[in-house]
This record gives structure tokens, sequence and C-alpha cells, in this order.
């Protein structure tokens, strides 16, 4: 099948098999291997990408499903050599071990910082429920997007330009249904 | 001897308003909280995992996996799967029995089938192999290959694999009649029954150790390349021992070995399970060598958690003789290990059930004995994986669950009893009643540490209150561990021969740059940082202008590789012994720029970095960097300075280091559901000097998590037909960020003695010291309704049967 997706700002025609997965489609068709896979079962968030601005774990969707579709990547969050918070919080609070599950967990965390600007602990961690981190114990994750949110709102009260979110049309949406 | 010991808290709820919640701080010179080499990339999406490996021509792998247990192969047809359009080849048991690769060598010393060609004797045994243009092709062809299969009774439960008459497994070893593998004790048997037909008190529990799975994010795989004009093997995959691997694969198909190269590139994860070789390796080198071409084979999560290496499986009976008022005076155990239908344990030689024959522990006990049996059932091989420093886990988890069972015996506190039994500091070096020797430690102090964190006296007040007043269960757990860790010493620790000492080399550039190249290897651990400061300190340079090369047989030393918490205790000391080699060299040509002689030199660490200069005089001196350049230079040497400052060593540790801790869980159990919720972790950690303290922390944060998924939820349980009722993440529940509290981390400092830093490894302290104390406060919970132990995983529905008095069966289907 013939689909066209925006895959990090750029367009992508191209022929697929109607059964590829997205994350097959994005790793090999597209060589970004930043979206990783692991497990058969919707469960790790490791492949986790925005599809129009909402986190999908891209092992559960075909890539014909995005015809149309905006899709954003680890890739993607770098602006013009601009790290996003996210991925500074990341590094700046030891976020990451072994780094697999790292860039569905900042994908996940654009995405809440995108609607909660100033999220709690308790609501990082459910909007990070649907994902798996085996080295981290989750902490250093909570604290990397805290220290995310922090950052932009300094950045925002100094009135430097602020990042813009990824998605609006969710907004206010609560993690059920929309989150992964 | 007692080493100087400090002691600080980090609690993480104690977050300052600082940008660092971490306290990072920007390159120390040498050793301090600084972020991560690695992360650049990594936080970029620009790791190098080994499914990101892509070659020209490449071709993709599947496996064929077995649907029983237990089952005879009658037949094998491939045809329409060779037929089959994009596939290249299919490979099965008999095309490699062509080759004598039906069987490779295990690194406990049995042999595994790489394919099958005889029977399967596990669920999810590989049975063929097929190659194709891309993965969607490769696993089309495998519903095309037909297997005939007679199926056969499997033995299941580990307790009836001896009993008369048990089908036998291993019928490929010739004059085998059973499935025992083997029996190993430790201790002083005459001695420990002694003092238990004469003690005041003893108490005995069984105990099971349930089967898990270390299930890293990133599955096993690998990518093989052969060149045929060369003779070159290239093989990618994400091992924890590279080194080892190559020579392995060199002895088992004699390939010549400086024509093989491993590459472990960005690892996703190992704790264990990556330390062994998969057959999907082998399937991959021969699916190259038969086709010409690349072969990249991936497995998918179901057949990473039903084949690679599985961990725990023991069955425990502890018993504990002591005083009426609680001195601990003896200790044995007999343990029933069930190592799957192939022993592939990976352990030193002489250690066939791993160090668990430290299950003393932390305490000062007079006499100790223990015995294991190794039998073979119907379930994957593996054996020691998953974090557990060689089945030290399951030998704290079998001392500290003791000892809570001697307080309910006693109606004694469990701290008190602790305290009142730990080795004292003034004790250390400390043998142990089964001979191994504990380096150094400060126990009181950091049990005191976490109890006063913890504030454990109004923790049991307010249990107190409950238990009067109604309500949700409270539970209080603790656990003491002391690790064993850095193997090892060459004349007691080989893995198939090749003894257990780590090569590093350093070479330090013109203008004072470092390349440091490792033997260890990465799964998340930052090595690229750790290593780094380590040289950094050692010769007063930044930390980036050292680079580390790990994980490239080609580009590294020789040398075994990453688990067992043994690459600070190991490759880490072979670090700071190469910088000093270099630092000795520099000092020579230091002498020959100064016109003084080397004895009068004195060497010093400022803000501006290392320099050699005469001693008295510091302003006449020579930074590193300046003799760097030097020593590449036309400057003359003294007879028998070479020049240049490269250096290279091999060390080999005189012992283990033995880190330790003190944990506190404190746990709220619903009896009505069974439901437990953590509410508060404190763990106390000393694993001597840390480098880089941020990076220890994050390890520990992560072993916790792995406490709370083993006690409480992960179960890789099998029905009667040997079917695995855990193969998905459906089923086998790892923690999320829900079921993790925020942990509380508390340090002492006790250095190693005889490590060059004084730092002991931790990579698996937490992992190995978190279960106990996670079960113990769970059972603590559930004290008043008579409930002594129940076994791992507390789940709901087990905590609620062990409530209702019928605790269930953990290893087997739920009936
Ligand atoms: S790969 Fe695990 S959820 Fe997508
Ligand atoms: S950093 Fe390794 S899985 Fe999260």
């Amino acid at each position: 099948m013939q689909i066209t997706v925006t895959v990090n700002g750029q367009p992508y025609t191209g022929d697929v098999e109607p059964r590829l997965l997205l994350v097959h489609f994005l790793r090999d068709g597209l060589g970004l291997t930043g979206t990783h896979w692991g497990c058969d079962t919707s469960n790790c968030g490791a492949c986790v990408v925005h599809v129009d601005g909402t986190p999908v774990k891209s092992c559960t969707a075909l890539a014909v499903m995005c015809d149309g579709h905006e899709v954003t990547t680890v890739e993607g969050l770098e602006r013009d050599g601009d790290l996003d918070a996210v991925q500074k919080g990341f590094a700046e609070c030891h976020g990451l071990q072994c780094g697999f599950c790292t860039p569905g967990m900042m994908l996940t965390a654009r995405w809440l910082l995108d609607r909660d600007p100033d999220p709690d602990e308790a609501r990082i961690r459910e909007a990070v429920s649907g994902q798996l981190c085996r080295c981290t114990g989750y902490e250093n994750i909570v604290r990397a997007v805290r220290w995310a949110a922090r950052h932009e709102a300094a950045r925002a009260g100094a009135g430097t330009e602020a990042r813009a979110g990824t998605g609006d049309g969710a907004a206010g949406g609560t993690r059920e249904g929309t989150g992964p | 001897m007692t080493a100087e010991t400090t002691d600080t808290t980090a609690n993480a709820t104690d977050t300052t308003a600082t940008d660092t919640e971490t306290g990072a701080t920007a390159t120390p010179m040498g050793f301090g909280r600084m972020h991560r080499k690695e992360d650049a990339r990594f936080i970029r999406g620009r790791g190098n995992y080994v499914d990101d490996v892509r070659l020209p021509g490449m071709l993709h792998g599947a496996i064929l996996r077995s649907p029983h247990a237990h089952a005879r192969i009658l037949s094998v047809d491939a045809s329409a799967a060779e037929a089959h359009p994009g596939v290249k080849a299919v490979i099965t048991g008999e095309t490699l029995a062509g080759m004598d690769l039906a069987w490779m060598p295990t690194l406990s010393g049995d042999v595994q089938a790489v394919l099958a060609t005889d029977k399967v004797r596990f669920q999810g045994q590989e049975v063929a192999f097929v190659v194709a243009e891309d993965p969607y092709t490769a696993r089309d062809a495998l519903e095309l290959i037909e297997v005939d299969y007679e199926p056969l009774e499997p033995v299941i439960d580990a307790r009836r694999a001896l009993d008369e008459g048990a089908p036998v497994i291993r019928d490929d070893v010739e004059g085998r009649t059973g499935n025992h593998i083997f029996d190993w004790e430790a201790g002083d048997r005459e001695q420990t029954d002694a003092i238990f037909e004469r003690a005041e008190v003893t108490v005995a529990q069984d105990m099971l150790y349930p089967r898990v799975h270390p299930a890293p994010l990133e599955t096993c795989g690998a990518v093989a390349d052969f060149d045929r004009v060369t003779g070159k093997l290239t093989v990618w995959c994400p091992t924890q021992a590279p080194h080892a691997h190559r020579t392995l694969y060199a002895l088992v198909a004699g390939l010549p070995e400086h024509k093989i190269r491993v590459i472990s590139p960005d690892v996703g994860g190992g704790f264990g399970g990556k330390v062994g070789i998969y057959p999907g390796y082998v399937c991959a080198i021969v699916g190259s060598i038969a086709t010409g071409r690349p072969v990249k084979w991936m497995e998918d999560r179901s057949e990473n958690l039903m084949s690679t290496a599985f961990a725990r499986d023991y069955h425990m009976r502890g018993e504990i003789a002591a005083t009426r008022d609680g001195k601990v005076l003896a200790i044995r155990v007999k343990v029933l290990a069930d190592h799957g239908a192939f022993n592939g344990t990976a352990q030193p030689t002489k250690f066939p059930a791993g160090f668990f024959g430290v299950f003393t522990g932390s305490y000062d006990i007079r006499a100790a004995h223990c015995e294991v049996t190794g039998v073979h059932t119907n379930k994957a091989p593996g054996g020691v994986a998953y974090a557990c420093s060689f089945r030290i886990t399951e030998a704290v988890y079998l001392v500290e669950r003791m000892m809570d069972v001697l307080a309910c015996e006693l109606d004694a506190d469990p701290a008190e009893l602790r305290m009142k039994n730990l080795i004292r500091p003034e004790r250390f070096p400390y043998t142990s009643p089964t001979g191994w020797e504990y380096d150094s430690g400060d126990y009181p102090r950091a049990l005191r540490l976490a109890l006063d964190m913890v504030e454990y006296d109004k923790l049991r007040a307010e249990q107190a209150e409950r238990r009067r007043d109604g309500g949700p269960l409270l539970g209080i757990g603790i656990s003491f561990f002391t690790e064993a860790v850095g193997a090892g010493p060459r004349k007691h620790m080989d893995i198939l021969g090749l003894g257990m000492a780590d090569g590093a080399e350093l070479r330090v550039h013109p203008t004072g740059k470092a390349v440091l190249r490792v033997s260890c290897q990465s799964q998340g651990q930052g090595h690229e940082t750790t290593f780094a400061q380590i040289v950094a300190a050692e010769l007063g340079v930044s930390p980036d202008d050292v680079e580390v090369v790990h994980g490239d047989t080609d580009q590294t030393p020789f040398g075994l590789g990453t688990y067992g918490s043994r690459s600070t205790p190991v490759s880490g000391a072979a670090t700071a012994i190469v910088a000093r080699k270099v630092r000795e060299r520099a000092r020579l040509v230091a002498a020959a720029m100064l016109e003084a002689s080397p004895d009068d030199l004195e060497w010093s660490v400022s803000e501006a970095g290392g320099r050699w200069s005469v001693q008295g005089s510091a302003e006449h001196g020579r930074t590193i960097q300046e003799i760097a350049m030097a020593a590449h230079s036309n400057l003359e040497l003294p007879e028998g300075v070479e020049g240049h400052l490269d250096a290279v060593t091999v060390y080999n540790p005189p012992n283990l280091t033995y880190p330790f801790g003190a944990y506190v869980c404190v746990v709220d159990v619903d009896p009505g559901t069974g439901q437990v919720k953590v509410r508060r972790f404190v763990a106390v950690d000393d694993c001597g000097v840390r480098i880089n303290p941020m990076i220890v922390e994050g390890q520990i944060h992560g072993g916790l998590a792995d406490g709370i998924g083993m006690a409480l939820m992960q179960l890789m349980a099998f029905d009667e037909d040997g079917n695995h009722l855990g193969a998905s993440f459906m089923d086998y529940l790892l923690p999320t960020s829900m079921e993790c509290p925020s942990w509380e981390l508390g340090e002492t400092v006790t250095p190693s003695p005889h490590h060059p830093v004084g730092a002991k490894g931790v990579g698996e302290s937490a992992t190995v010291g978190s279960p106990a104390a996670v079960v113990n406060a769970v059972l603590d919970a559930l004290r008043p309704y008579g409930v002594r132990h129940a076994d791992m995983p507390l789940t709901p529905a087990n905590v609620w049967s062990a409530l209702q008095g019928t605790p269930i069966r953990t290893d087997l289907a739920v009936t």
C-alpha cells in the first residue's frame, strides 16, 4: 500500500506491506533506530512515539494507520541543535542507564509536560506507568521530568522562547484513553 | 583491623531546589557526581544496539521452537519452507550434526543442543533456523516446517525429578539413568549437627526461591558476518563477556581465534541474562557461513522469557540452632536446585552452587553446613543469572528469612536479633565457618543508620496501634546482606578453564589525552564515565580527556567481562593500576626533563592537574601533558627508558570484595484482597569508596525495584505438561513506576583494604539484599494471623491464601 507519513516534520511516501508495524517502518524503513522494541504484548513502551502529538506504542500500530498523520520520534525531540528540556533533564538527573527505555520515556514525558507543565510525582508516575524501565527503579525518571518542568518554567519566566507543545487536540485529556 | 568509616544519608525524597537533583557536578578531576558521557547519544536516540546494526546484503533469521516440554523428534520436513520465496536457507539439527555443531558446551561443562536432533527437552527449545530476505518472511516460513513429535512424559516438579522411574531427560548422555546432576557441600557437618543436638532452640523452614528471569528490556540477538575471502567472522551481540564468547567460538567451531571478532555494542540491560552463548547466536553464525551474507537474528520477548537464562529455582530447607536469648550458634541448609534440561549455569568451575556457600550471611555463627543437589527438569537451562552474584541472592534470602523465623519463634524483635548476631567490626578480616574471608565492614553502624532513617521505633508503635485498632496491616521487614563480588582470584576461580583476571591498556597520546581499553563491558553501568574518572584521579587529568573503549575483542585486552558485580572490583582495579604504571613511566621522563633523579620527584594533583616535581619545590615541575609530549619527542632519555607512556596490566584480584547493607521495607497489606503496597524502602549500602556516587545510587534504585518485582510480582510457573505460564509481560509482571516507592538511600563507607582505590562494587547489592526485606515485611504484617512463611512472589492471591492458612506453591500452576 502506498502511504505518506510525516515523520519529524519530513514527509515520506512509499509502498509498505499492510501488515508492517509502525515500529518496523520507522526502524527498518526510515532507519530511525532510536525507537526501540521490547515486547510482543504492548506492555513495555520502549516503542513509544507521538502520532499527532499523542503517545502511541508503535509496536501496536500499523504503518498504514499512520497514512496522512504526523509522527514524532526521539530523533525529532531536538530542534535546531537545541535539546528538549526533557532530554536535558534525563541527562541531568541520571534518568537513564542502559538507555533502552529512554526514548519512549522521554516522549511520554514530553506529552505530559505539554498538558501539565507542573506535574507532581504521582502524576509523573501515572503517566509512565504503561512503560517499563529495568534499570533505574523509576526514581530518577521522575526527577528528570520534574527537572524539565522546572527548567521550562524558568525559561518561560525569563521571557525566553518556551518550547511549543507538540499537539493540542487532546489538551486536558486524562491518561486513560490517550496515554500509552 | 577496622577501616575508617563514614556515613551519610541521601534521602531520596529530600530534593533541594538546585537544578541538579542528583547533585551532579561538572567534570571533577577524578571521583564525584559527574554526568555520564554516554548519555549524549542515548538521549538523542543515537545508541547503537545490536538490532540497530545494519549491514549491506544482510539476511534475517528466525527460530522454530518446540511446543512440547519433552518429546521425541520423529522427523523434520523443511522442504516447503525452503521453497518459500525469499527464504535463503533452513538449518536443522541434522544440518548442524553434519558440521559437528548440533551440541555446544555450556558454561558448566555440560552440553546443550543448538538445534534439537533427538528430543526436545523444554518448551521453547530451538528446533530449526530459517534465513530469509526479511524478518517477516523468515517468520512466515517457520510455519511451513513440519515437525513430527512423539510427546513424552515431562519432569516439571523438581522435587519429583529423582523419583524412582522418573523419565530420564538426558538420555543423550551415555550411561545416564536419572536426572541427578551434582551433589555439593560446604562447611562442617559434624560440628554443625553436634551444636544442633544440644541447642536450646532450633527452627526449620522450607522455602522456595522461585524461578525468575532477568528480562532486560532489550532481548538477545546477534548479527553474524562471515567473510569468505578473509575467513574473518565478526559477531555483534549483546554479550556481557565478549572475550569469553570469542574463545568459546574458537574452541567449539574450530575457527582460528584471531579471525573472530566479537563486538558487544550498546546493550539494553543484561542483569546476568547475557553472559552465556545462546543457540540463536550459533545459528546466525552458521547461517552467515552457509549463505555468505551477514545474518541477523533477534529473539522476541516470549522467546527471551522461555529460552534464555532463568535464575534461582532453589528449593531450600533452612535450620538455625540458637540460645534462648537469641544468639545464633549454627545454621544448616539443604537445597534442591532445579537446573533445567541442560546444566548451563554460569559460575566459576569449582562452585556448582555458585557462591551459595556464604549463606551464614552477616552473622558471627560458630558452625554451618549446607548441601546442594542439582537436578534436571524439562525447563529452560540457565541458572545463575539476574544480578545474583553467583547465588548470593539465594543465600541472603535464606539466612534473612531464617532470622525472621527465629525472631518469630523467640518472639524477639527482628532488628535486635540481628544486632545481637552481626559480625562485630573488630572481627575483620573475618573468616566465615564456610571459609570466606570478608575483607572489611562495620555492620552495626549500617543497621543503626537504616533503623534511624526509617524511624523504626515509631513504626513499631504504629504497628501496635494498628493491630489493636484494626485497619490495613502494617509490616516492617529488615534484611542485612553481605555480598562477595569481584570474581575472582585466579587460583580459585575460572570459567571453563579461563582464569578470572582482567586486562587493561592505557595509551597516552602526545598531547596528554588518553585512551583506556578494558575487557569488561557495560550494559548501562556507565563504564565510559566511571573508568575515565579512575584514570583521571590517578593521572590528574579531566575525565573528558580519557576515552574508554570496551565491548570489542579486537580493540580491548582479554578479560572475563561484566557480571557478578565484578567490573569495578576487577577491571576498575586494573584501570587504577595501569594508570599508576603510566604515572611511573612519566616519572622517569620527568626526571630527564628536570635533570633530577626519579627518586627525588614527588607526585601531586592540584586544580591545574597532575604533575611530577622536585621534592620541596612544586613550582619546579612538569604537568602530565608536558611529560606526555616530551615522552614522544626527541628528548634524550636515560639508558633503559623507552619513551612514550603507554602501559598494560593484568589484574588478578587477591580476594573478593564484600559490600554490605541494611535494608528496611515498610508495607501496607489489605487483608481483604491480599494486595501489598510498599510504603517506604530505606536502603543503606556500603560498597566501599564510591567513584561516581550518582551512578552508584542509580544502580541501587534499579536493584531495589528488582527486589519488589521478585518478592511481589514476577511469577514463572509451569503447568503439569511443562507449559511456561510466564512467557510474556502480560503474565510475567515487572514492577512499574506505580509499584515502586520513592527510594530512601543512606550510605556508610568502609573501603576495601585490598582494592587499589578501596571500591567494592555495587551492581547487584540491591537485587541481592532487597527481596528478603520485602518478604519479611509482608510476613511481619501477617504475623497476627499465625503465618510464618509464604513463598515469593507474594501476589494478592498468594497473600490471601496465606491468610486463609493455605499458602500456595508458586513454581507450579495454581490449581
Ligand atoms: S515494544 Fe513493548 S510495548 Fe511496544
Ligand atoms: S534505562 Fe535501561 S531500561 Fe530504562
